[in-house]
């Protein structure tokens, strides 16, 4: 047996131990995330650009530094269906943010001030660079991690979530992972580098809890007007709102989409009635003539 | 229905030009206007039409799709993202395509279990089945090459298991791995021919489908008596208006159901992890295939040896092609088959079991008995697949011999008149009889 074909089949024996619908966190310890509501559940739910637009500052001074958010284009952040920042704002903020351009007419690369057509800069300019600078973990991309992580749901409530519209795994899980962080049980060791987090699968988080940036350690606001618009400042709240600003980096195009798809069901379901009174026409013509069809 | 002759004049001078020519709209006529369909068939008979709908949407937005996709390993996964974002309706064409597949496969599941039940397969529509089979085991390669595309880890992942499969072949095996793949990995070669392959195959399916209409339209449609026609005039009534607006009816439910999943839910039928980029360094913890795989990769694994397993798999499908010599009864229907309509059920039972099978982590207890467990998966899965061989190799060869068909209807009118106290057929407005 080669090397290949035994990583293989060690891949096959992974694959082996499936669990429908559980992605990447089903593995043992992780507690299930508790439901939390969100303003962008079931078919006519959206977003709120208010707390979109604290999610993002909350992802931009506490989570930016390590993560980047590299498939969202700065002009997003204008765009409808999102936090709805002005255009001036967001060309001052794209401004705030310096990409490499070039090669210019020497032939040279050069650094210039962002503007709004321009992606996100990557927090580090590779993989080595962010290991280097992380006890040797990457951390991942923010741009889709919001469809990137859930957790098993279990049957039957994963079938009745077709009905109830259920599909928030991922903010659910985010949104528990960041005011998850609490001192091991007793007799649980963690490594050195590693974080106890009630929620992650294994609870052995190499990230440290990202709020202490905003929260001191007896829980207490580091900066009272954190929210300039007075949103209560709580944990939870900050959890909630940058998940709620990945949720809308991950799927840009929802409130499009449910829109259409309200207006596309109201055509089918009239175009189908439509079509189920001509059919009974129709086939009534049988009715009286049995023996006449043709 | 061959000897069904044709009924088309052509009216005016460029049409009666053009048939002594090429009688393609006599063609057209004779196929969709004409054709004579059983009068008592249900709404089971609808997804054929439903099936076309679906394959012709899946080659629209693939192609759609394919104008602004990247296949390589570098792009790929950014590519699907750049068709999410900032592709006009770009969502729209990538999750109906996505969920597409899946409808696809619900579709042609009840399309198969409806042969099953009515006895399709039985002479003279061997070939037709057999077509069947052919177009079915394409989609499934298409399907899965699809799933390859977006590069995400359980794209990765499944194409690396999927692959690997093949090593399982005595000596040859390892070298058709590596001539699969185009390297000693997963990499941007296989990527490269899988969304080559990805394009054609749909085209290969259309051909076989066509094939398949040509081969129904020859003998006809079977119907839920297991009856053949006998008099057209009282068995049959003509494909438009009554199928073609039955089979649009139907449709648009269909699309209401498919509409649901892609404007409103999505990501439901896919997997999370394959928003997570390719890392051949990283194994996910659970590598699942799309659930329409499920039973097969249930019976994949309940076997312990890996060849034995990998022959299995592939034997569950090809042994659909011998069906219409498995199955001894001389009835086609199962509404007329006692015994027959248990087993059916208990098969139909047996197939959604292997997919949960299939689906779950293999040391997971099924039954414990006194905090001991007495079945696990693996155990659990052995079992179904067991039954899975056994309805097609025991159960419907010997049921056929002694089992005590109910009286069938001396024709297709019969049947319609018997099963409403009307000379109108079932699913048409009941009037009481002048």
């Amino acid at each position: 047996m080669t090397i290949v074909s035994r990583f293989l089949a060690a891949a096959i024996v992974a694959g082996s131990s499936v669990a429908l619908a559980a992605p990447a966190l089903a593995a043992g310890g992780g507690e299930k995330p508790p439901r939390q509501s969100w303003s962008f559940y079931g078919p006519f739910g959206t977003f709120d650009k208010a707390q979109l637009q604290r999610g993002f500052k909350v992802y931009r001074e506490v989570c930016a530094a390590c993560h980047g958010l590299e498939k969202v284009s700065f002009r997003n952040l204008s765009e409808p269906g999102g936090p709805s920042f002005t255009e001036g704002q967001v060309k001052m903020l794209a401004a705030e943010y310096k990409v490499m351009d070039g090669p210019n007419e020497q032939g040279e690369m050069f650094e210039r001030p962002a503007r709004p057509s321009d992606r996100f800069p990557k927090p580090f300019p590779n993989a080595e660079a962010a290991k280097a600078a992380n006890n040797g973990a990457v951390p991942p991309d923010f741009s889709v991690i919001a469809k990137a992580r859930s957790y098993e749901r279990g049957f039957p409530t994963y079938v009745l979530d077709i009905l109830t519209q259920y599909q928030q795994q991922g903010p659910d899980y985010i949104t528990a992972l960041l005011i998850g962080y609490e001192e091991p049980p007793a007799g649980v060791k963690v490594e050195d580098g590693l974080h106890y987090n009630r929620y992650f699968p294994g609870n052995k988080i190499a990230m440290a809890n990202p709020l202490v940036a905003v929260f001191d350690d007896a829980g207490k606001p580091q900066d009272p007007n954190f929210y300039p618009d007075g949103t209560p400042l709580t944990r939870l709240q900050v959890a909630k709102d940058v998940t709620a600003f990945l949720m809308w980096a991950a799927e840009p195009k929802m409130e499009e989409r449910k829109r259409t798809g309200v207006k596309v069901m109201f055509w089918l379901i009239l175009l189908a009635g439509l079509l189920f009174m001509l059919k009974k026409r129709i086939w009534s013509r049988l009715d009286d003539m049995p023996a006449k069809a043709h | 229905m061959g000897e069904h002759h044709s009924t088309y004049v052509p009216k005016t001078g460029i049409e009666r030009w053009v048939d002594a020519r090429l009688p393609i709209v006599r063609l057209m006529h004779d196929s969709a206007v004409s054709y004579p369909v059983p009068r008592n068939l249900n709404y089971f008979w609808t997804f054929g039409g439903i099936l076309m709908l679906m394959l012709v949407s899946q080659i629209i937005t693939g192609i759609v799709l394919v104008m602004h996709y990247t296949p390589h390993v570098d792009h790929a996964f950014q590519s699907v993202e750049h068709i999410m974002r900032d592709v006009n309706y770009g969502w729209l064409m990538r999750y109906a395509h996505a969920n597409g597949a899946s409808m696809f496969f619900i579709a042609v599941y009840i399309h198969i279990f409806r042969g099953l039940y009515y006895g399709s397969y039985k002479a003279p529509r061997e070939l037709l089945w057999i077509l069947g089979v052919v177009i079915f085991l394409l989609m499934m390669a298409t399907a899965f090459m699809g799933y390859v595309l977006p590069w995400g880890q359980m794209s990765f992942w499944g194409a690396t298991v999927i692959t690997n499969l093949f090593s399982a072949i005595p000596v040859v095996g390892e070298s058709i791995v590596t001539w699969l793949w185009g390297g000693y990995s997963v990499d941007n070669p296989t990527l490269n021919r899988f969304f080559s392959l990805h394009y054609l195959m749909p085209f290969m399916i259309l051909g076989v489908v066509v094939l398949h209409v040509w081969a129904l339209h020859h003998v006809g449609q079977n119907n839920p008596s297991g009856v053949e026609v006998k008099n057209y005039a009282k068995d049959t009534v003509p494909f438009t208006p009554y199928a073609t607006v039955k089979d649009l009816f139907a449709m648009v439910c269909f699309l209401m159901v498919f509409a649901w999943f892609v404007f409103f839910h999505p990501n439901f039928l896919g997997h999370a992890d394959n928003y997570i980029p390719a890392d051949p360094l990283k194994t996910p913890a659970h590598i699942v295939p799309e659930w329409y795989f499920l039973p097969f990769y249930g019976i994949l694994r309940a076997v312990p040896d890996k060849l034995g397993g990998v022959l299995a798999m592939f034997a569950s499908i090809a042994l659909l092609a011998f069906l219409p010599w498995l199955d001894t009864s001389k009835v086609k229907s199962g509404a007329y088959r006692p015994a027959f309509k248990i087993f059916f059920w208990v098969f139909a039972l047996v197939c959604v079991l292997l997919g949960y099978a299939g689906s779950q982590p293999t040391d997971k207890a099924v039954l414990t008995l006194g905090g001991r467990v007495v079945l696990d998966m693996v155990g659990f899965g052995q079992i179904l697949t067991i039954y899975y061989f056994a309805h097609f190799l025991v159960i419907l060869p010997l049921l056929g011999l002694f089992e005590k068909p109910l009286q069938l209807p001396a024709s297709i009118a019969d049947s319609v008149l018997a099963s409403t106290g009307h000379g109108h057929p079932a699913g048409a407005h009941a009037s009481p009889e002048k």
